[in-house]
This record gives structure tokens, sequence and C-alpha cells, in this order.
């Protein structure tokens, strides 16, 4: 059974999927679907525990040995995103449903699970597989549940952001097997160990110096890095919240994995920041969407949107991290996978306890809702902080490493601009905190906090924020041994 | 292998291209679908070609023959895959279609984003 | 109790505390009650350090670490136990001034006011014994954070608008200059730690020591050194019991304690006066004390007058500090613990007076020492004690200053400390000049001139006090101005067992 547990990392929540249509009704379902997503977590967990203490792991899935076969492999790296994945998974698929922000009635809600196993199936599958070609095949199973996830939403507004999403999806999905055929036809391998191995001596070819442009763009569309965020504005502004919080955490998490993996992990960190220079091109853009997205995230009137914009300011410290390709750069990047996850997931998730209790999720609708509301609310301002990263929280952390990264490459006014872009998610947040708190502040409002099925969620991933501020032994302690294991790989 | 020896690359991107075109220059969305599946094809094309060995057969190799030369079958296989996988996204896509037309009454994507302009 | 738990005990109450408050809310005696008994049980336990860090001891407690080699961590030295001290011993008449003022006003929100106030002083004795600059930035955020709600306490737009600026300079400077300042010096050195004799020296050389120099002292931008000090005054509509949490307790006083620990335990004052780093501060520091006493004249509003005398009288301790002597620095030290005493008597006052008689203005006041004349006597000791005049505090403060200054052969600040001396005369003699020496102006006093016996009458049929509770604890901090002239050698003893060299 041990040896097993990559393997059921995805069988059982793939297998799960079908039997949830089988039992169609949605208590049981979703019973059922929490069921599986904890157990997911689990065996998320005890690989974890398994790579830290005996190193990594390889499974042959089905007995075919690697490279001919589909190899699962465990590193620190992929233990730590599938910890990642699996706890947001577990955390946020015990809310509530809400037929208020949801297109279909409740004798289907059963769908809705079935769709949500399969998008982590997808995202777990990507995160554990050491095949190249596997991870396309699990990027669409994520992708298309969550195209589907995001058109259930109630307004119809989530049909045509549902269809632009599958459309530039879809694209960057084909770029990734583009990028793979290169590779594969200047190799003749697939599974990313081996690529490591026999990619060096056909370095200099065109075919190879191509492939990683493939690659980079396709991964880029699927993180929604800047400038190919397009898509993410509108999918997750009208998913439903919970979507929204669930696929902000992981979707373009489990992303960026796979570009650190295609960059660190095939191409290395030479070939790919030396001799293609492409670090030229990922700082200034990383920066851009820092600013950018911020910039945007203020001038939103919707909560939604907001967050959505906020995210991919977020995403450009990520690739920030990346593009430094220096110790403490790489740690703050990986280590802000996690506590992104932890801050956006709680936010939309807020969000979602908002949405049971007011009509729209306008800004000027939250007017006064901190005295409605006060919990749900102070879970908004931990998480803000948390956003702008106030020490004690997670995104102190993040920045910590960034900038210590970008001082340690001497890029001093980066480092700068780290600093001054968290600034600007002040502006956004407290816009939306002095809404929350001062408006109408004079008016009696009755207290109606969100019941506590939705409130225990929220505030697992919003204390998460605080708590993993103070105790990095974990996040900052695995990424930083990801980062020295990835740096490590090239040389 | 002069330009023409590359055929073969010519004949999918001129394919990849015209799915591309079709994706960004048309509002209507099924014509979109189309050009995703044509960008999407001229992918699996470029596998299958790819896989293609001068004067090879197919993979099967009758008993006690050593010297057979045969094309790669593992892009085929994996080509199946994706065709699987286009046909899924062919589908959903196509799925929200319906459903977008019977939401806003139209498939055209500026009257769409209009539409939604309006109700903002 | 041993010191490390004190210390622990300390840091904690004042956060037991807010929890009891806001459990207590509905009960407005019981509440009080908690607040005061916490306010008395915090002074104790810190009163408890007192003797052991006299003796040389400097005992620790390491929380937890958060990253390797940074911990959440507090020691207590003698700058930080007379900053603990401040903060403490001030809480008390603030919180009966607080709750004086509060029902007198008739304030809305009341636990939420005092759940904040019992935060800002958790936050500041974490200031005040941290043992490292990460410990020091989260209380540092901290005291930001839990101060937003009391400065935007009445809601409506000129508090909305005075809570953005609030937050938005001193957050800006913080994250901006001060967060970048700690990770360089992260990154130079290796450590966080506050040590004697400085952790930068050896480790940087040239005019980047000036620039982190910088980066230290505008990234504090609650010591308000020009052009970060805009906060102050807009902070101003906060109710008074807040002025005074901002600009005597806590607040304020937290920003100039940062620079002194700055100045004194990760550069050195050996390492500045060695590469006359902070030469240009203290131009900086003289540049902002003269302009900020000059806009103090100008200023009608006596709030607003307050806020600009407390800018230059923290320009006094920045400038202390940047002198790079030991003089400097004690007197530094000593004047956060004088003009605290001093300047929560002002607000006090200040507070009495808006609170018996409504009136803001110093134009408004003529006469009003014939009805206030408990306040207005304790606003002339306060008074004295900013100016630097005996018998107050204040004076020896300033002697230490220009003594500082002398020995470090920079005389020209010694005429920059006189000329502001003349300044304050300026700004705060007035008010009381007016208050006791000019006729009630008629205009302005119209409840004054239906009733005639108020210029005619026996003084105690004169009297137009506020409340008790606000009168009590602003005669109590001017006695304090009196008292501290006389203690002022153990407060120098304290400081002197600092350990400034390596």
């Amino acid at each position: 059974m041990i040896e097993h547990l990559p393997a059921l990392q995805t069988v059982v929540p793939m297998m799960a999927a079908p039997i949830c249509v089988l039992l169609r009704q949605a208590t049981l379902v979703r019973i059922f679907a929490i069921a599986v997503a904890w157990s997911c977590l689990a065996i998320a967990l005890a690989l974890l525990e398994e790579v830290l203490s005996h190193g990594t792991i390889s499974y042959a899935l089905g007995g075919w040995v690697a490279p001919l076969g589909i190899e699962y492999r465990v590193d620190v790296l992929n233990a730590y995103v599938l910890v990642i994945v699996a706890t947001i998974g577990a955390v946020v698929i015990p809310f509530p449903l809400d037929g208020r922000e949801l297109r279909i009635p409740r004798e289907r809600y059963f769908l809705f699970y079935a769709l949500f196993l399969l998008c982590l199936t997808g995202l777990l599958g990507i995160t554990i597989t050491g095949d190249l070609f596997n991870i396309f095949v699990f990027l669409e199973i994520s992708s298309l549940s969550a195209y589907a996830l995001i058109g259930l939403g109630k307004e119809r507004g989530a049909l045509t952001a549902a269809f632009s999403y599958l459309v530039m999806g879809t694209i960057g999905g084909t770029f990734i097997l583009i990028g793979t055929g290169l590779i594969y036809q200047m190799t003749g391998t697939l599974n990313i160990v081996d690529l490591a191995r026999r990619l060096p001596p056909v370095l200099e070819s065109r075919t190879v110096w191509i492939a990683p442009a493939f690659l980079v763009v396709g991964t880029s569309i699927k993180l929604a890095a800047f400038p190919l965020h397009q898509w993410l504005p509108n999918a997750y502004t009208f998913a439903p919240s919970m979507v929204a919080s669930f696929l902000s955490a992981t979707a373009t998490k489990v992303a960026y994995y796979v570009l650190v993996r295609v960059i660190f992990g095939i191409f290395g960190a030479a070939f790919f920041f030396e001799t293609l220079g492409l670090s030229n091109l990922l700082l200034p853009l990383s920066l851009i969407a820092m600013l950018v997205g911020s910039i945007a995230a203020i001038q939103q009137t919707n909560i939604k949107r907001l967050l959505a914009y906020s995210s991919i300011a977020q995403i450009g410290y990520m690739t920030l991290g990346l593009s430094l390709a220096n110790l403490n750069g790489l740690t703050g990047g990986l280590v802000h996978l996690f506590n992104h996850a932890l801050m956006k997931g709680g936010l939309f998730l807020v969000v979602a306890c908002a949405l049971s209790r007011v009509a729209s999720p306008d800004l000027e609708a939250l007017r006064g809702l901190g005295r409605k509301m006060p919990l749900t609310m102070a879970a908004f301002v931990v998480g803000g902080l948390s956003l702008i990263g106030v020490p004690g929280t997670v995104g102190f952390v993040s920045k910590w490493f960034l900038v210590l990264g970008a001082l340690d490459k001497g890029l001093y006014a980066v480092a700068f601009l780290i600093l001054g872009s968290s600034l600007l998610a002040v502006v956004y947040v407290w816009r939306v905190v002095e809404i929350m708190y001062f408006r109408d502040s004079d008016a009696i409002v009755e207290r109606d906090e969100a019941p506590l099925s939705m409130l225990v969620p929220t505030w697992i991933l919003i204390g998460g924020t605080v708590y993993f501020g103070f105790n990095t032994a974990l996040t900052a302690g695995v990424a930083h041994t990801a980062a020295q294991f990835l740096l490590s790989l090239g040389s | 292998m002069g330009i023409l020896g590359l055929w073969n690359y010519w004949m999918v991107i001129v394919l990849m291209m015209i799915g591309l075109y079709i994706l960004i220059a048309r509002e209507n969305l099924v014509k979109k679908m189309m050009g995703l599946n044509i960008f999407q094809v001229s992918v699996i094309m470029f596998w299958v070609s790819i896989a293609k060995v001068e004067g090879g057969t197919a993979p099967i190799i009758p008993e006690g023959v050593t010297d057979v030369v045969y094309s790669n079958p593992l892009p085929h296989v994996l080509m199946l895959t994706a065709i699987v996988v286009g046909v899924a996204t062919t589908g959903l896509g196509l799925a929200l279609i319906v459903r977008i037309y019977e939401e806003y009454g139209s498939v055209e994507e500026d009257t769409l984003r209009e539409m939604d302009r309006v109700a903002e | 109790m041993n010191p490390e738990t004190a210390i622990a005990v300390a840091v904690l109450l004042p956060l037991l505390g807010a929890v009891g408050i806001a459990l207590t809310g509905r009960w407005p005696n019981l509440r009080e009650g908690v607040t005061i008994a916490t306010a008395l049980a915090v002074f104790g336990v810190v009163l408890s350090l007192v003797p052991g860090v006299l003796g040389g001891d400097r005992p620790g407690l390491t929380v937890l670490n958060v990253m390797p080699g940074v911990a959440l961590a507090f020691e207590v030295e003698p700058l930080g136990m007379l900053y603990g001290l401040v903060a403490s011993s001030l809480w008390i008449p603030t919180a009966l001034y607080a709750i004086g003022y509060c029902r007198a006003h008739g304030e809305e929100n009341q636990t939420r006011f005092f759940v904040c106030f019992a935060l800002a002083i958790f936050a500041a004795l974490g200031i005040a014994f941290a043992r490292n600059l990460f410990t020091l930035f989260l209380f540092y955020e901290v005291l930001t954070l839990s101060t937003y709600p009391l400065v935007t306490h009445y809601g409506n737009d000129e508090a909305r608008a005075a809570g953005r600026t609030y937050l938005g300079i001193l957050l800006t400077t913080s994250v901006l200059f001060l967060l970048l300042a700690i990770v360089w010096t992260w990154k130079l050195t290796g450590t966080l730690e506050f040590s004697p004799g400085g952790i930068l020296a050896g480790r940087v050389d040239g005019p980047l020591v000036a620039i982190l120099l910088g980066l230290y002292a505008f990234g504090t931008g609650k010591a308000a050194l020009m052009p970060f000090h805009r906060w102050l005054p807009a902070a101003m509509v906060a109710p008074t019991p807040v002025s005074a949490l901002l600009h005597a307790v806590a607040i304020v006083k937290a920003g100039v304690f940062t620079v002194m620990k700055v100045i004194v335990y990760v550069f050195g004052i050996d390492f500045l006066s060695e590469t006359g780093a902070s030469i240009w501060l203290m131009y900086a520091a003289s540049f902002t004390l003269l302009a900020a006493s000059i806009i103090a004249l100008t200023k009608d509003n006596l709030k607003a007058r307050l806020a600009y005398s407390t800018i230059s009288q923290l320009a006094y301790i920045v400038l202390g500090g940047a002198l790079a002597t030991a003089t400097g620095v004690f007197g530094s030290g000593m004047h956060i613990a004088m003009h605290a005493m001093g300047k929560i008597t002002l607000f006090f006052c200040a507070g009495a007076i808006f609170v018996a008689s409504h009136k803001k203005n110093v134009s408004e006041m003529d006469g009003l020492g014939r009805t206030m004349p408990f306040t207005l006597a304790a606003f002339f000791v306060g008074s004295m004690s900013i100016i630097g005049l005996p018998p107050t505090g204040g004076a020896w403060s300033k002697w230490y200053l220009a003594l500082g200054a002398a020995e470090g052969h920079h005389a020209v600040f010694v005429g920059v400390l006189m000329v502001s001396s003349l300044l304050s005369i300026g700004y705060l003699m007035p008010v009381v000049g007016r208050a006791f020496f000019l006729p009630p102006n008629p205009d302005s006093a119209p409840a004054a001139n239906s009733d005639e016996k108020t210029t005619s009458g026996g003084f105690w049929e004169n009297l137009r006090e506020a409340p008790l509770l606000c009168l009590a604890p602003l005669c109590a901090t001017a006695a304090g101005c009196v008292v501290l002239f006389f203690y002022a050698p153990d407060v120098l003893g304290l400081l002197q067992t600092m350990r400034l060299g390596r």
C-alpha cells in the first residue's frame, strides 16, 4: 500500500469523480467528496514526509519502467506543491455550495463535485508526474474541468468567461504540446530526468532553442503571467467564489510549478538564463505585472475582479523570484506559491461568505458589512494585511526572501519596486476596508454573520496566513530546500 | 535537407497559422472552435510526421525478423491521447456555445461584448 | 517573578487586557475597571524589571524562531527600559483621563476605543523590549495598525481622510525604507540583533553608511522627520486621549526610540562618529526642529500648535542621537521621558479646555484662566518642561543635549537648540498669558456673557473645570514634570548603564 502512494494520489480522486455521479444524492456526494479530498491530503502529507526523510521517490506506473513507461517522481519540490494543492482542496471542498452563486439546481450538485475532483486529479497529476507528455494530459484534465466549473457561475458572463478561458487555455496547452514535440524529436524521450540527461549534447541545435519558447509561453498562459493574463479577471470574477478560491490557490500555482520544472528541471538555469538570456525578459515582465496588476486592482469596483487583478500582481512576485534565479529569490518565489495560495484562497472564501448575505460582489454592496459580518470582514482585513506583507503574516516572509534575492543580485531598484508595489496593495485593500467600516457606519445594522460551515474553512486559510507568518519552518524551510535542489540540477 | 526537404514542417506551420488566424479574426464562436481544431490538428500532424522513419513500415515485427526498419510508434500513441483531449475540448466548447446562445441569443463575439457592456 | 517571566507578562498583559475589555464591553464600569487594573498591573511588572537592569542584567526571552537567524525575541536594556517605563506609567493617567473624557463627551464605540488603546500599549512594550530589528519592526507595524481605528474614531469623512494620511505615511515609510534597510542590514551582516557597539561596523563603508542611516531615519515615519511629518497634525481629528497616546505615551516615542536603538545598537555611535555618516542627519533634524517651531507659531488651533511642537521636540531627540556622542544619547534618552511627561500634560489640558468650554483655538482662550485655573496652571508647568526651564524635567534633557552637541564639536547645534527654545516660548507662553492676563473675550464666550458672575464672583464660584477624571490626571502629570526635575539623575543613572561601545 505504502509504496503505491504516488499512484493513489491521482487514482483516488480520479475514481471518485465517476462515483460521485453514481451517488447523485447531494449531501451524500458532498460527504464523499470531502472524504476523498482529505485522503488526498493525507497521501500528500505522507509523501512529503517520505521525501523529506528518505529522498526522492520514483514510481513506475503500471510496472513500466522509465524512460519507456510513465514515471511518477516525487522530490522535495513537487511533494511541496502536492501538499499545497491537496491542502487547498481539502479546506475548500467542505465549503457549502450556495444556490445564489451556482447555475445548477441542488439535484445536480453531484456534477459540481465530480468536476471538482477531476480538477483536483489533474492538478495533482501535473505535479506528481515525471513525464512531460503526461503533464500535458493532466493539464488538460484540470483545465477542462476548470472551464466547466467556471461556466457554472450564476451570471451569464460566466459562460463567455469560460469560453475565452477555454480558447486561451487550449492554445496554451497546444503550445506545450509543440514544445514537448520539439524536444522529443531531438532526444527521443519524454521523461524529465532522462531529458535533463540527454539534452546537453544537443543544446546547440536550433530545435532545442525553439522548444523553451513554446513551453514557456504555453505555461505562462496557464499561469496568467503578464501579458498573457487576459483570461484571468473574467474567469475569477464570474466563477462561483468557491471555485475562484480553489483555482486561484491551485491552478496558477501548479502552472508555476511546471514553469519551474521546465526551466530548472529540463533545460537548466544556466542554459535558460545565461545562454538564452531570458531573465532579461522575465524580470521586466514580472515587475510590470506587479505594478500593472496592482494599479488595475485599485481601479476595480467589483471585489472579485479586484482580487483577480491582485492575483496577477502576486503572480508577478512569483515569476520575479524565478527570474532572479538565485537561492533567496527562488525561495521567495516558491514560498510565495504557498503563501499566496493561502491568502488568495482565503480572501475569495471571504467573498463567498459575504455573497451569502449581500446581493452582488460590487464594492458598493459591501457598505457597512464590517458591522454586519464582523468575523468575515476581520478575515478580509487579516488576509489583506497579508497581501500587503505586514510582518507576522505570510506576505512578509515572501517579500523578505524576494527583497533579499534582489539585493543579492545587486538589483536595488528591483528591491525598491517590490516594496513599492506592496504599497499599491495597501491602496486597494484599504479601499475595501474603508467601504466596509466607514460607509453607512451610522446606520443600525443587525449582526448577520455567515454560517459556521463557511466561516471555518475561511478562517483556516486566513489563520494559516498568520500561523505560517511566524512558523516558517515548513514553508520557507521546504521552499529553501527545493530551491537548493533546483539550483543544483544544472551544475 | 533543403527547404523543400522540410515540407512537413511547412505544412504544419501553414495549418497552424490558418487555425490561429481563424481563431483571432473571426467573431463567430463556432468558427473560433473550428480554428482551434485546425490549430490542434496541425500539432498532431507535426507529432505524427516526426515519427516517420525513412523507408520504415508499421511497427509490427514478424517473428524471426530482426533487420526491419519501422516508424516510431510512440508519437502515434501519444497523439491518440491528444486527439481525445481535442475532442473533449471541442465538446465542451460547443456545449458552452449552446448555453451562450440560449442566454444571449447570439454567438457573435462583438455582439456578446456589446451586450455585456450594456448590462454593466 | 523572574525577569524572563516578567518580560512575557509585561508584553502579554495589555493583550489579555484588550481581550478582557472586549468581553466586558457591555458593562462600562467593569470594562473601565479592567483597563485601570491592567494598566496598574503592567506598570508594576515593568517596574519590577528596573532593579535588575540597573544592576547590569539584560534579561532576555526568545519566543520562537521565525526564520533561521530571525527570531521573535525580547531583551531589556536601559533605553528600552526607559521607554517601557514611559509607556506603561503614562498609560495609567491616560486611561483615567480617557474614561473621563469619553464619558463627558458621550463618545460612541468606547469599547473599540479601549481595546485599541490596550493593543497600542501591547505593541509599544513589544517595541521597547525588542531584541532584534525583526521584533521591533513587527510591533512597529502592529502599533500603526492598532492605532488606526483610534485616529479614525469618529468615522466621518474628516477622520477617514486623516486615517489615510496616517496609515499612508506610516506604512509607506516603514515598508519602503525601514524594511528595505532591515533586509539590507541582514544581507550585509547576517544578523538583526541589537548589540552594543553596533553590528554594521566593519561591514560597510563609504556613502552606503549614510544611505542606510537615511533609510532608517526616514523609514521610521513615527519619528516625524520632515518631510514625513504630515500624519501627526492630520491625526489631530482624533479624540484628545488619542492625541495624548500619539504624542506622549506610545507612538512618536516609538519612532524616536527606534531611531535611537538603530543609532546605538545597529550602527554604534563610535562607528557613526568615525565615518561622519550622521552629520547630514544633524542638519536634517535641525531643519525639522526649527521649521516645525516656526509653523507652530502660526497655528491658532491649540492641538495643531502642540502637534508641530511635538515634531520639533522629536527632532531634538533625533539630533541627540545623530550627534553620536554618549552625552547626546543620554540627553535624547532623557528627553524621551521628559517630553512625554510635558506633552501629555499639555494635551490633557487642551482636551480639558475642549471638554469644559468647547474651545479649540488659542485666540478664543482669553481669560480662560479665571474659569479653569488648575488646568491652565498645569499647562504652564507642562510648557516650562517643553521649553526647558527649571524646575521641570525638560531642563535636564536640554542641558545634556546641548552638552552633547558641544562635546561633539558641533557648536552650531547648541545655537539651534537655543533658538528653538526661544521659539517654543513664543508658541506656548501666549496661551498661558492670554488665559491669565487678558479679560474674557465677550464674542467668543457667549456662555460667560449671560452669566456676569464669571468675572466678578469668588474663586470657587467661577470654576468651570473639566470633570474630575480629566482634571486629576493632568494635575498629576504636571506634578510629574516637576518631580522629574529632581529625579533626573536617576533617569540618567539608568541610561548610563547602557553599553555604548563594543
